[in-house]
């Protein structure tokens, strides 16, 4: 006996520190990526890739509230100064004219590729009249004057054809200098970081630099100043850094308060320090394995599995509760056996239905779910298996926990008085409830899933309705519907972005569209660069034709030399690549809207509707692409794609619970070998689940695949109480009836303590398995009493 | 309008008598035509714009309609050669075109600030924001007189180097705006008889 309780130790040390090194040296992510699907479509992957990656990811947006206008605008560009400086950032633009002088060097230097107005007609005589024409007129106004002296090098106006080009996409108003939102109130700025969305740790340090900055810029404010501006920022990775900064905060904040409670209640319960310590170990043994198996079949960890693994404590913390109370029980009988041979069939069957309910997540979509349910699955049996083998070998001969009796007497005594209604009344009153819970949901059917991808964002309805805000201000609207034009490489798919430009405009004459933004207004295409550098004319031939154009014209002939120049000097010069861009604010505009994946290319062209919150049908977007044989372009609603994408996964997530339910069901067949017992089993946890759903639907919460889990944890742990009342009611010795009642009441306590501060959390994620499984479980247990109860005073 | 113009009229006879007194309280001529400018609340002229450029042969010519209306709308509407529309209200200018439409925050482009400001702060009789810019200069009386502006910041004087307006009572008849490289432009105001 001896020798195989050093086994037994020397093995499950031996897996602990072995699970031990795996999880320290596990990789950890923390961002919201589990919630993505993990085999996409190649719509998806870019969807996904955008959301992680994509420059969008990268864009911060900064606003400054409170105040006055101008102090708001003086932090504004102190803010702005310092990021500049700052290589975290790969751009900051608040609007001031600082960033514009190095744009309008740029556009100046390759207005002759730039500017779509220059072709073969550009440049003859008709053509040069008519655009020196222009240009004289505009000197008239204030604003040309800004041209006047760039008249002699630029006498066709090419500069403010391209601005005209650029200006299509909209801009932020301006006051003061920099950038405000339409009403005036908050002075904005955008900081492109350096570092990918994805990178938290990056992120998270850059929006403290901002804050730095912020707080740097302020102080610079004259004294006095009574209303100080306050900084707020938004974008997705200032959701991120915020979430999970959320959630590890709930998670460890709610792990060392339900672990208090928890061991608190167990304390009052076993009233012996080793017991607690004992107890304990099956859990830790538990989270130990489940996060070493996760770190071993998926490489990472997720930060929210852990966030979840607290929800393990609910049913392992069950095992060692049964073990104790039981254990001292088959003591104080002497007869009918040790608690391996009366209990330990009842809880391995209790485990194999939980690890059949948790199986059902493992084929699922959702790389989070796939690790919450190889999380539960391994740390269950590993706790089951401490539980059977390793407790019973550290178990002190002379420990005893507390009798529980008279709590298991008061329990039933409560059970009783509602026996007193008769078997009849009990069967109806469920019968009814169940129609009832039926009725509900399916008054409910239509709305009673969420089927936004929102519905698992742990960012506040507030927050996101204040970033689209801040975007609508900047123009950089949230994108919803888009045309995706692809090809093998950059050059190929700035044509086709040209192609697809041509049908646009189309379009937005049409008014279908309001306009659209494209890569190409920032680069054109190399070959639309080419075809402009070969329609400018030989030197002679310009001269000829410019000193014709100018007869009649106010316009002195020798004035125009350094255009001839500009011409000539362009003629030879290379083409503009995305290199030259670098150091420009164009950069970052066109960077935003190609998207470079492993061997292809794509250029994204932003949707704008006609008018203001408009839909925007794009069935007349793919019809005018295709009339126009734009290739390998694709007309896309973002918020459908997105939330199609989590319906899908949702309906899977539903197909494969019901199909765990199924195996769960056969498996209990086996095993209990009564198809009635089985019935008795699972009605308790059937409704319980349905009881549950309907309460929520009343509540008017809307379910979502987190909810989902929440039912089958229902349906794993309550299994377990189901089953000690088959057990009692079918096993030849009764045993201890009130002990098995105070083992159960206590073991629920726990659980309901555990999930119900989860509820309590900031993270919806959280909230709603903790709002399902507290009260789900406190249902099964009462449900499964009752009816038990009702069942055995009819046998007797 | 004619209405409207009468009433100007009226205001002005008033302030005349009144004028011997406000002198010896010490109020100097710049300081009453600005009284009598600021009473103001509506105004409508036509103008003729010559712009005189090195970089062109003869000037040329525009035409069109000055509006304003109290505190801070400036409106200049010109009609010949081409039409073209200015708004400037606040800081901001908005240019308004055939086919375009641009909007400039007068902060971010200073140089575009004097040939507005000018002309829009002198018929509000706003001394302030004029002095926030420009020195002022003020010779002649209040029937007849001549304001010449010299911009104070160096970024604005690259693009103007001084602004002559040149006036009668509450009434502005011309307005000459002259720059640093030797590019000039004179602007003829007399009342409106557009529809």
């Amino acid at each position: 006996m001896n020798v195989r309780r050093a086994r037994v130790l020397v093995v499950w040390l031996g897996c602990v520190a072995f699970a031990a090194v795996v999880v320290a040296r596990a990789h950890y992510i923390t961002d919201l990526s589990g919630f993505l699907p993990a085999h996409p479509t190649p719509t998806q992957q870019l969807l996904v890739d955008q959301l992680r990656d994509g420059p969008a990811s990268r864009l911060i947006l900064i606003a400054i509230e409170q105040g006055d206008a101008a102090s708001r605008a003086r932090v504004s560009i102190g803010l702005t100064e310092r990021l500049r400086k700052d290589p975290a950032f790969a751009g900051v633009n608040n609007g001031e004219a600082v960033a514009g002088q190095s744009d309008r060097e740029f556009l100046f230097q390759h207005r002759y590729l730039l500017s779509e107005a220059v072709d073969a007609q550009r440049f003859t005589t008709a053509g040069l009249s008519a655009a020196i024409k222009e240009a004289i007129d505009n000197l008239a106004s204030p604003a040309g004057l800004l041209f006047k002296s760039l008249l002699p090098r630029d006498p066709t106006g090419e500069l403010l054809n391209i601005i005209d080009q650029l200006a299509r996409s909209p801009t932020p108003q301006s006051r003061d200098g920099v950038w405000v939102s339409s009403d005036g109130n908050r002075a904005l700025a955008v900081a492109q970081t350096a570092a990918n969305g994805s990178d938290s740790d990056a992120q998270s340090r850059a929006i403290d630099a901002i804050r730095a900055a912020f707080a740097a810029a302020a102080a610079e404010l004259p004294q006095g100043t009574a209303n100080k501006p306050l900084l707020r920022l938004s974008g997705p990775g200032v959701f991120a850094v915020a979430a999970r900064a959320k959630i590890e905060r709930a998670a460890v904040r709610l792990s060392i308060a339900s672990s208090i409670l928890v061991v608190t209640l167990l304390l009052v319960v076993y009233r012996s320090l080793s017991a607690l310590g004992l107890g304990l170990l099956p859990v830790a043994t538990g989270a130990l394995i489940g996060v070493a198996a996760v770190a071993l079949g998926f490489g990472a960890v997720h930060g929210i599995t852990l966030g979840f693994g607290i929800t393990l404590i609910g049913e392992s913390v069950d095992y060692s509760i049964y073990f104790f109370i039981q254990s001292r029980q088959a003591r104080a009988d002497g007869a009918g056996g040790s608690w391996q041979q009366r209990w330990w069939p009842t809880i391995r069957l209790g485990m194999l239905t939980s690890v059949c309910g948790f199986a059902s997540l493992l084929p699922s979509g959702f790389p989070g779910l796939k690790q919450l349910g190889l999380y539960s699955i391994s740390g269950l049996i590993a706790a089951a298996f401490v539980t059977r083998f390793v407790l019973p070998a550290l178990l002190p001969p002379n420990l005893t926990v507390r009798d529980v009796t008279p709590l298991g007497r008061r329990v039933a005594g409560l059970l009783q008085a509602v026996q007193r209604f008769g078997r009849g009344a009990i069967f109806w009153s469920g019968a009814v409830l169940v129609l009832l819970a039926l009725t509900v949901l399916y008054y409910d059917r239509e709305t009673l899933w969420n089927r936004e991808l929102s519905a698992l964002s742990p960012i506040s309805t507030g927050e996101q309705v204040y970033d689209a805000k801040l975007r609508a201000d900047l123009g950089a609207a949230d994108v919803r519907d888009l045309v995706i034009v692809s090809g093998p490489d950059l050059e190929s798919v700035l044509r086709n972005a040209e192609r697809a430009a041509g049908a646009l405009e189309a379009l937005v004459e049409e008014k279908v569209i309001g306009g659209f933004e494209s890569p190409a207004n920032y680069l054109p295409s190399m070959a639309a660069q080419e075809r402009r550098r070969s329609s400018l004319p030989g030197a002679a031939e310009l001269r000829a034709n410019l000193k014709q154009a100018i007869e009649g014209l106010p316009l002195r002939a020798d004035s125009l030399q350094p255009f001839l120049e500009d011409v000539e000097a362009t003629r030879h010069a290379a083409l503009v690549t995305p290199r030259d861009l670098t150091g420009t604010s164009l950069s970052s505009g066109f960077d935003a809207l190609i998207l470079h994946q492993k061997d292809q290319w794509n250029a994204l062209l932003p949707l704008r509707s006609a008018a203001a919150g408009g839909e925007i049908d794009l069935r007349k977007v793919v019809a005018a692409l295709k009339a126009s044989q734009v290739e390998d372009a694709r007309a896309l609603d973002l918020k459908q794609e997105s939330d199609a994408l989590y319906g899908s996964y949702l309906a899977e997530a539903i197909h494969f619970s019901l199909a765990g339910f199924l195996a769960l069901t056969v498996l209990l067949l086996i095993a209990l070998r009564s198809p009635l017992r089985v019935a008795r089993v699972l009605a308790p946890l059937v409704l319980a689940v349905v009881t549950v759903a309907a309460g929520l639907a009343i509540a008017g919460v809307q379910l979502s695949i987190l909810h989902l889990v929440g039912m089958l944890l229902i349906v794993a742990v309550g299994s377990n109480y189901a089953l000690f009342f088959d057990r009692q009611a079918n096993a030849d010795e009764g045993g201890n009836q009130a002990l098995t009642l105070a083992s159960l009441a206590i073991a629920n306590a726990s659980t309901v303590i555990g999930f119900g501060l989860l509820s309590f959390s900031q993270v919806p994620v959280l909230v709603a398995l903790g709002t399902t499984v507290a009260p789900g479980t406190f249902l099964a247990l009462l449900f499964a009493a009752i009816g038990f109860r009702a069942a055995e005073s009819a046998h007797a | 309008m004619r209405h409207f113009l009468s009433l100007i009229l009226l205001c002005t006879c008033a302030m005349g008598n009144t004028s011997p007194r406000a002198a010896t309280a010490g109020f100097s001529d710049l300081d009453r035509v600005m009284g009598l400018l600021a009473m103001r609340q509506h105004g409508r002229v036509e103008f003729i714009e010559q712009h005189f450029l090195a970089v062109l042969k003869r000037p040329i010519e525009s035409s069109g309609e000055l509006r304003y209306d109290a505190p801070d709308r400036l409106e200049k509407r010109t009609l010949k050669p081409h039409a073209e529309t200015l708004v400037l209200t606040g800081g901001v200018l908005t240019v308004e075109r055939a086919h375009s439409r641009r909007e400039m925050d007068l902060h971010a482009y200073p140089q575009v600030l004097p040939f507005v400001e000018s002309i829009r702060a002198t018929l509000a009789g706003d001394r302030g924001a004029l002095e926030r810019v420009f020195r002022l200069e003020f010779s002649g009386s209040v029937s007849r007189w001549t304001l010449t502006l010299v911009p104070l910041e160096t970024k604005i004087k690259q693009s103007v180097s001084q602004v002559r307006i040149d006036g009668a009572g509450d009434q502005l008849l011309k307005v000459e705006i002259r720059q640093p490289d030797g590019d000039r432009s004179l602007m003829t105001l007399r009342p409106s008889t557009l529809p």
